[in-house]
């Protein structure tokens, strides 16, 4: 029995012990796992919080999921890439000051063989009906994410309904779907960062690219402070200043991954 | 070199250097893991004892109900307390929801129900006349149940680690309440899933072989408490 007295002591000492980052302020910040996982916030945040004395709480998941975090006010501030869904999140009184923060692009990804002949065509719809029409495996996000929400759009425009045993819906991340149609042999759409991260871990290249449709700005939401009184308006205001601050433009088109720019700024 | 080697490399290069960001993951880990513990053998050992010490009505149904719970997946336990800790949800105002509070609750809800069964077991498999004996010399029911607990500290600290294990490898609770929160709910279980998510194979692998040496470690000490 001593022995057991002893443990509970020692561990519940750990009880009390400070957990780190208690003292300083959170801003909960939702956001995609393309910004996350890249490794841009991790530039783009920390001057914000040395100069506010802050701690930014990134939860990354996808736009879906980001949004309905904002929505039941669990989080402060979004930053996410579906334009649609963005304006009917402001539309509805969720969230208020949307402001754009910068951009990148999808791209097509396909097996080197190519099965459809998508190579070389690129008008982004007509690849994707190229794909569906020669039943080709293709690997969709369908997670609800901006992704996932632009490949929608994708087949809409190419005037294809996406079903039938070609089709598969991953429901996972954007690497993990990559790494899925590598292993199917299939083609997928992704966002180029994930795409330039994970280029010397997939055979998969780029078939189809330059669209405007594939155009992914992202934009940053402040959650409703009228409908969530919680939420830290100041900091938050200060968040959406700094993301469209000439200090923040700079860290944007600075960064680089494997040598390559991921992330540009709309003029 | 393979895939494999290679992980162990990166394994031992951060056990070696143990940068920041790796201290602080292995740190949430072992934090929230210990107090969901300590607050489920508080729980769990009691229940345990009351279950094996009493007989009553009802009480096959309650053991039926414990035995079920150890099996409750750790997706579930996460999206029930999602829906109570979200703002909308009742106890949205405690404002709860991606702290590593939350994770220590939704641990101690997996854990408790292992703790209590396994003292459960050490009860029924225990020499009961301890009990019988205890009360003929003039012990209360308390004191006599204190007496049995003594008698089967094995069991009990079998218990605690059993638990401790099962909360400490969990990745579902601790991602859908903490949210994979660098530096603040990235526990090496999330980190795990977060770097195999971008691919870091190696990465990923490496910081399992961490946590399996962080429980390692632990249990050592488990051990070394238990031998005095």
């Amino acid at each position: 029995m001593f022995s057991l007295q002893k443990l509970v002591i020692s561990i519940s000492l750990l009880l009390f012990l400070p957990s780190t980052g208690f003292a300083v302020e959170h801003l909960r910040l939702a956001t995609t796992t393309s910004t996350d996982n890249s490794g841009l916030l991790a530039e783009l945040l920390p001057p914000f919080e040395r100069a506010n004395n802050c701690q930014v709480d990134v939860i990354a998941v996808g736009t879906g999921k980001a949004i309905k975090l904002g929505e039941t006010g669990d989080v402060d501030v979004i930053m996410v890439h579906a334009r649609s869904k963005e304006d009917k999140f402001v539309a509805a009184g969720f969230g208020v000051d949307r402001r754009d923060v910068m951009y990148n692009d999808f791209v097509i990804l396909g097996p080197a063989t190519d099965p459809a002949g998508v190579k070389g065509n690129n008008d982004a719809a007509e690849a994707m009906a190229k794909i569906a029409h020669s039943k080709s495996t293709f690997v969709s996000r369908g997670d609800d994410s901006g992704t996932h929400t632009r490949e929608k759009q994708l087949w809409q425009k190419a005037g294809v309904t996406a079903v039938g045993n070609w089709y598969l819906e991953a429901g996972r991340g954007m690497g993990e779907v990559i790494v899925m149609a590598s292993e199917r042999i299939g083609y997928t759409l992704s966002d180029r960062g994930t795409y330039i991260a994970y280029s010397d871990k997939t055979p998969l290249q780029i078939v189809s690219e330059g669209d405007k449709r594939l155009f992914n700005p992202y934009g940053v939401i402040m959650v409703n402070p009228a409908r969530h009184k919680h939420v830290k308006v100041d900091l938050a205001k200060g968040f959406l200043n700094y993301l469209t601050s000439n200090q923040a433009k700079q860290l944007i088109t600075g960064f680089r991954k494997g040598g390559k720019q991921l992330f540009y700024i709309a003029d | 070199m393979g895939y494999l080697g290679e992980s162990l490399l990166t394994a031992l290069e951060l056990i070696i250097n143990l940068d920041r960001e790796v201290r602080t993951t292995a740190w949430v880990s072992l934090y929230t893991s210990s107090c969901a513990i300590v607050i489920a053998a508080l729980l769990g050992v009691p229940t345990g004892l009351w279950l094996g010490l009493n007989r009553f009505r009802g009480r096959q149904i309650l053991l039926a109900l414990l035995n079920t719970l150890m099996a409750l997946p750790t997706v579930v336990v996460g999206l029930l307390l999602f829906g109570l800790l979200s703002r909308q949800g009742p106890l949205g105002p405690l404002g709860l929801l991606f702290t590593p509070l939350a994770m220590i609750a939704g641990q101690t809800v997996l854990a408790t129900p292992i703790v209590a069964n396994l003292v459960l077991a050490a009860v029924t498999g225990a020499d009961q006349r301890i009990i019988n004996t205890a009360l003929t010399l003039g012990a209360s029911r308390f004191q006599a149940a204190i007496q049995l607990l003594r008698e089967i500290r094995f069991g009990v600290m079998a218990a605690v680690i059993a638990g401790f294990g099962r909360v400490i490898a969990e990745v579902g609770v601790a991602m859908m309440l903490g949210g994979n929160i660098r530096n603040s709910t990235r526990t090496m279980t999330t980190a795990i899933a977060l770097e195999t998510s971008k691919g870091e194979f190696a990465f990923g692998l490496a910081l399992g072989v961490l946590l399996l040496s962080v429980a390692l470690l632990v249990n050592l000490f488990l051990n070394v408490l238990q031998q005095r």
